[in-house]
């Protein structure tokens, strides 16, 4: 017995010693770290198709380097997570990280990754203390920053002199962030404010609250099956004829399979949506498609950015990797063709770029997706910029 | 139908001189890492077994309620939640002394435990376990609603404790051994609990609480010393937990991660204390491992668990004696 | 806030109550009479929404694919029982929450390997897909009232078939004494597998139903679990009679909690963090509920005699 458990414990160590060692030194190493597990998996996997499509059809070669892919999962869970992006840095030694799709998941990785010297890319998670107080030179994100996306319908909703919005969102910090955001822009009346608590299956109450308010539009937050739900029973109450449909993160390309026409004509804010018109865009979502059988989210082509902007820095250094300083210069330059169009690191490393009103539709193939509304925020930069001591 | 417990590791109810040849093994192991570690990946490793040893802090306390005294509790991730967000939150305040956040990381865990055992100890077996839930549930709502604290998404811990000013435990070495001497005290700890005379009647009160109850002892009052035992080591292995991972969150109190601890203590054997350490080690080097191997681990992990508990009984232990055994007859 | 709306609510919360009670009811009869903790109920509900979606897909007819659905759950269920559950009666209750939780890991993954990780959805069948007007300016969908009339029936059929019918007595007898009963001449193995089969059915069915109005994905089964199991510990585990109130209570207070909680608060505090305190003391409610009902009853509100 005792022998067994001392053969466990070697056994285990020289099998993470040797899967370290086993790897060429001329290989870059790409870490990726996303939710592959619970409900949430299917935007990790978005995460990560979107990174292995970019590294696919930019031929295997970052800046004339040999790429490698290493992905982890983090489960939702914090502490796993730490160990998960130690083991990244540590054995498998990547130079990038590229990840996570969740905030606190963001929050717990954040320090042993820039601490490290490891560069941090986040292709979804933009907090609002890194953009400001706790910005850092090894963390870019090509993302937005949270509030940002929540802004998108306030200001849609105060230019079109929307009245008496019903807000719901969840009762946790990002529905609380999504609230805020949202009133920052708009300054009309509320009907009401909801917050619910996560995970909630049956929104009867909450639908009869709305009946009762009646209101000119209803401004949603709710991401995943929440929002799943929402749509549903909201479209199933008969709301939807009279209410217009302002949302964040609730209708998009990760939730339509499972909501088809009952979400057709409701709004979302996002800074892009498949059928935005640039070349590389098309080109991106035909090869998303066809790779995966799925419309891509923000979070695929986010991710895939984030693949072109590693890439577009090292042709810049000329594929070293090793001079960290010419490394993140090179990168905040952000010299490559995003998906979106135009791309532009503000001093905290977040992105100045567009944000637009996206409209639910229904494709001739029958498929779902988010479509181009009008522009609401040109060259948008997140608000908490000024606190960033980076310059 | 009876609801005895499994007899899994029977207990000599006369104290030996020392700890057992096995458990002595598992602490000269855990001490020995450090040093394997120093060849290859090391902070990873560190943390990896950091977080092990902390999670057999978790599984000893629950070991005890449970292997021992009979009390299932499905919400035991909320001591280790408590203590932890003990951490957080002084830190938060820019205390981070140990000789502060220490003594409340145990003391609020322990008063957690005190209150909700009151409640949840007039009620038996599957009662018992549902309501030890339900007090989890509350806990975990409760740290999720702090907005000034993180809320959902978390609190980043600046600073682990440190001792009268000096950060001794920044090194992660240091804090690896830190945690090695408190799983050993806490382990020297339960035993001596175990053997002594508040020990038997706890243990009795597991097997036959109506026996005890005529002998005189308020069996309730026993359970519930031990309950907030259980609750401040909990605590404990929260406070090491926080400052392992410099992150604190409402995740670490969910009802899957007390699911998760019952599972370290079933591995390890129920009713054995250096069991709750393999336990503890197994489940999470189970994890890491299979995990880096597929992403469908899971597909193999929920059928080993049915199979331990069918087959294993005394848990990856008792299996390993069994082959053992059977090996030794052939 | 009127008493139009005030109504409304308590018909929701009723309305939630029958949902509740849906889903649990396939545990009141594993757990309930056969003593045996079930985690893996939340993972059949999760089969029998998937289940219903892969039939539905295949056959594009939603009462066939229940039908099939239901066939493919009982299947399921026999080959569950007789490869785990069978051995799990006798362990105790630790063990019982192993075994199963396991299972709970294997289906989770399992869905998620044969469907993939994106959220699927099920149409409400076209005749069932119309509304009444429940109140100006707010639908209900006939759907609801089809589900409503389901956990009726169920609640109906459980009652009679555990306390007025041979196969309930026995049942009731072997959950009791399982020695004596097979002593009698009845084979009690046969009895108990045919009852978890049943059991798992009633969760799928419960899976299918509710999946028109809700999203159909990996780890849907999880939070509807700890529901199912604070309805039973809440009735008193045993008492099918004991579910069915305790289902309508906790879909009363939660609905009704969620819906005035923050108009309560908002009496004694200022509205900003009555809002967020609000849905924070209204997520804990069913478990403050519970605590508070074990603290004065200890085994529920209405405990099987002789337990």
């Amino acid at each position: 017995m005792k022998t067994s458990k001392l053969f466990v414990t070697v056994a285990a160590m020289a099998l993470f010693g040797i899967s370290g060692q086993a790897q060429a030194q001329e290989k870059l190493r790409i870490g990726v770290i996303a939710t592959l597990s619970g409900p949430p998996a299917v935007l990790g996997q978005q995460l990560r198709n979107g990174v292995q499509l970019a590294v696919k059809d930019l031929g295997g070669k970052l800046g004339g380097r040999e790429v490698e892919v290493i992905v982890q999962d983090d489960e939702l869970k914090p502490d796993v997570a730490v160990s998960r992006a130690k083991a990244l840095i540590e054995r498998d030694k990547v130079d990038f990280v590229i990840g996570p799709i969740f905030s606190n998941i963001l929050q717990a990785i954040f320090r042993p990754v820039t601490d490290a010297g490891v560069i941090l890319i986040s292709p979804n998670a933009g907090t609002s203390n890194f953009a400001g107080k706790e910005c850092n030179a090894n963390f870019f994100v090509t993302s937005y920053q949270n509030d940002q996306a929540f802004g998108v319908a306030g200001k849609y909703a105060q230019d079109a002199g929307l009245k008496k919005i019903f807000l719901i969102a969840p009762n946790y910090q990002a529905g609380r962030d999504a609230l805020a955001g949202f009133k920052s822009f708009y300054k009309g009346e509320v009907a009401d404010e909801v917050y619910v608590p996560l995970g909630q299956l049956d929104y009867s109450a909450e639908l009869a609250k709305i009946a009762a308010a009646s209101p000119g539009a209803i401004y949603v937050f709710l991401p995943g099956g929440m929002g799943i739900n929402f749509v549903k029973q909201f479209r199933q109450a008969g709301l939807a004829d009279k209410t217009v449909f302002l949302s964040a993160f609730t209708v998009d390309e990760s939730t339509l399979p499972a909501q088809q026409d009952a979400a057709v004509g409701f709004f979302g804010g996002a800074n892009w949506a498949p059928n935005l018109d640039n070349p590389q865009n098309k080109k991106f979502v035909a090869g998303y498609e066809k790779e995966f059988g799925a419309v891509p989210a923000t979070y695929a082509f986010q991710s895939y950015d984030a693949v072109l902007l590693i890439d577009g820095a090292l042709k810049l250094t000329k594929g070293n990797v090793a001079d960290k300083d010419a490394l993140r210069a090179a990168l905040k330059k952000a010299d490559f063709t995003s998906l979106r169009g135009g791309f532009k690191f503000n001093t905290n490393n977040y992105p100045i770029q567009d944000f637009y009103l996206v409209k639910v539709a229904k494709r001739g193939d029958g498929k779902f997706q988010t479509e181009i509304d009008k522009k609401v925020f040109t060259n948008f930069a997140d608000p908490h910029a000024k606190d960033c001591p980076m310059k | 139908m009876a609801q005895t417990l499994a007899a899994s590791s029977a207990l000599p109810d006369l104290m030996p001189d020392r700890p057992g040849l096995l458990p002595m093994t598992i602490f000269l192991v855990l001490a020995l890492i450090p040093a394997v570690a120093w060849f290859g990946p090391e902070s990873y490793l560190l943390g990896l077994f950091t977080r092990v040893m902390v999670f057999a802090i978790a599984a000893m306390a629950l070991d005890f309620i449970c292997g021992y005294g009979g009390l299932v509790s499905f919400g035991h991730a909320a001591f280790v939640g408590i203590g932890a967000y003990a951490v957080g939150i002084l830190g938060a305040h820019g205390i981070t002394d140990m000789l502060v956040s220490l003594p409340t990381a145990l003391l609020a865990s322990a008063i957690f435990a005190y209150l909700t055992g009151t409640v949840c100890l007039r009620t038996k077996s599957v009662y018992f376990i549902m309501i030890t839930l339900a007090f989890g549930q509350m806990a975990y709502f409760i740290a999720g609603s702090l907005a000034p604290y993180g809320g959902d998404d978390g609190l980043t811990i600046r600073l682990r404790s440190t001792l009268l000013g000096f950060p001794f435990l920044q090194n992660d070495r240091t804090l690896y051994y830190f945690v090695l001497l408190c799983l050993l005290l806490s382990y020297l700890v339960f035993r001596a609990i175990l053997y002594s005379r508040f020990g038997r009647v706890f243990r009795g009160a597991r097997e036959n609480p109506t026996r005890m109850a005529t002998l005189g002892f308020d069996v309730f009052r026993f359970q519930r010393v031990g309950y907030v035992i259980a609750g401040a080591v909990g605590g404990l292995a929260g406070f090491l937990l926080a400052n392992a991972t410099e992150f604190v969150s409402p995740a670490y109190m969910s009802w899957q991660r007390s699911g998760e601890l019952i599972i370290m203590v079933l591995f390890g054997g129920i009713g054995s204390l250096h069991g709750a350490i393999v336990g503890a080690a197994g489940y999470l080097l189970i994890e890491e491992i299979l995990g880096g191997i597929t992403e469908q681990w899971k597909l193999i992990f929920g059928p080993l668990l049915v199979l331990v508990v069918l087959f294993a009984r005394g848990g990856l232990l008792g299996l390993a004696g069994t082959i053992r055994g059977r090996l030794s007859r052939d | 806030m009127s008493t139009g709306l005030f109504v409304v609510q308590i018909l929701n919360g009723l309305q939630f109550g029958v949902l509740l009670f849906l889903i649990a009811a396939g545990l009141t009869l594993v757990f309930g009479v056969m003593d045996c903790i079930n985690l893996a109920h939340g993972v059949q509900y999760m089969l029998g929404a998937y289940l219903a979606v892969a039939f539905y897909a295949l056959t594009g007819n939603f009462l066939i694919a229940l039908v099939l659905a239901l066939a493919a759950a009982l299947v399921f269920g026999l080959l569950l029982e007789f490869v785990v559950f069978r051995h799990l009666y006798d362990r105790d209750h630790l063990e019982q929450v192993i075994a199963t939780f396991g299972i709970i890991i294997f289906l989770n993954q399992a869905v998620k390997t044969v469907w993939g990780a994106a959220p699927l959805t099920l149409p409400i069948p076209e005749i069932f897909s119309g509304s009444i007007v429940l109140m100006p300016g707010l639908l209900y969908p006939v759907w609801r009232l089809v589900i409503i009339a389901s956990g009726l029936a169920v609640a109906m059929l459980l009652y009679v078939l555990v306390s007025r019918t041979r196969v309930g007595m026995l049942v009731r007898a072997g959950a009791t004494n399982a020695r004596m009963v097979s002593a009698l001449g009845v084979d009690i193995r046969r009895l108990f597998m045919i009852l978890f089969g049943f059991g798992t059915m009633l969760a799928a069915f419960a899976g299918a139903m509710i999946a028109p109005i809700l999203s159909v994905e990996p780890g849907m089964g999880d939070t509807v679990l700890i529901l199912a199991f604070v309805v039973i510990v809440i009735g008193g585990i045993g008492s099918i009679r004991g579910a069915f109130l305790a289902a309508l209570l906790i879909g009363l207070v939660d609905t009704l909690g969620r819906s005035f909680a923050i108009d309560i608060l908002r009496l004694v505090m200022p509205p900003s963090p009555a809002r967020t305190v609000g849905p924070a003391i209204a997520s804990m409610l069913i478990y403050v509920l519970m605590a508070l009902v074990l603290y004065f009853r200890p085994a529920g509100l209405f405990p099987a005699r002789g337990r």
